[in-house]
């Protein structure tokens, strides 16, 4: 899938500009197919979590190829379920909405709304299902 | 990172919490790009040959290690996308992680890159590159006969990391 659909920033150094990100998001295609071709054994998926010295970057994809991303503080915990927490509000938010177009940037207010909920407000107590 | 210090010459091995055969492959790049040492202990999928699979390899980590420094949240001040980062300059990755491998990586500050697959569920291995690099100063560097940017044929570097390797869990 193309395109980038959405990019909150909740950090203040961490601002990127469009170009920027849509040069992040391509390089990242391409070293996802690449980690998958240097795999030692068979059915690699690509890569899920991406650890640096100041953050972590968790990478979860969606059956039909569309990647999630969180950039967050190295070792923080539960991050891959916000992720699918994340992939249910855009399938409910988003793909529901009969006004939004595939591929295009997301502009979905009750989308936005739920996702800073859900980033701010107690992740452990949302996730503890 | 600290790589000088301390008063041993090599400092101890990191104690190995488990035996048996974790580790996938390992490779060894100068700052070139030359690859300096592949070793390989259990990988039932070759895609490329040799020389293919080295290149993809350096260019993953020079890739990743750019895109890395771009999204440091921390750094205001950040390169364009695709300049060379020097060793140390800019945040690195040190690892990442597939629902088949882990690949652990390290960066010295004299340009030579030390990669390691395991198994997805292997720990933080930064300590055990660490350990790895001193087998490579002393095995290697400190050996008259080596000269820098060739392959490492040395036979007591093979057997130490091969051993040590073998121990990590």
């Amino acid at each position: 899938m193309s395109g980038i659909g959405k990019v909150q920033d909740c950090g203040t150094k961490g601002r990127m500009d469009t170009n920027d990100s849509l040069r992040v998001a391509s390089l990242w295609h391409s070293m996802h197919a690449i980690s998958q071709q240097l795999s030692p054994v068979n059915g690699c998926s690509g890569i899920e979590l991406l650890q640096a010295d100041t953050f972590d970057l968790h990478c979860f994809q969606s059956l039909p190829g569309t990647k999630f991303f969180v950039v967050c503080e190295p070792g923080t915990p539960h991050m891959e379920s916000l992720l699918r927490y994340i992939y249910e509000l855009y399938t409910d938010y988003v793909l529901k909405n009969p006004f939004y177009e595939i591929e295009m940037p997301i502009r979905c207010e009750l989308f936005d709304i739920n996702l800073s909920q859900a980033v701010l407000s107690d992740r452990v107590a949302l996730l503890g299902r | 990172m600290q790589f000088f210090g301390g008063s041993e010459i090599s400092p101890s091995p990191p104690v190995p919490t488990a035996s048996g055969n974790n580790a996938h492959m390992m490779y060894v790049f100068n700052r070139n790009g030359v690859c300096l040492l592949y070793k390989e202990w259990n990988r039932p999928l070759h895609t490329l040959n040799p020389q293919q699979d080295h290149k993809l390899m350096f260019g993953l980590l020079f890739s990743l290690k750019s895109l890395t420094a771009k999204m440091d949240p921390t750094n205001a001040d950040k390169g364009n996308l695709g300049v060379p980062q020097l060793p140390g300059q800019g945040c690195s990755f040190h690892s990442f992680r597939t629902n088949t491998y882990k690949l652990s990586f390290m960066e010295t500050p004299s340009g030579i890159k030390i990669i390691l697959v395991t198994h997805p569920k292997t720990g933080d291995l930064r300590e055990s590159l660490k350990y790895i690099y001193g087998l490579y100063v002393e095995y290697v560097v400190k050996n008259p006969i080596y000269s820098p940017g060739s392959p490492i044929k040395s036979e007591l570097f093979n057997t130490a990391l091969d051993q040590y390797v073998r121990s990590i869990s």
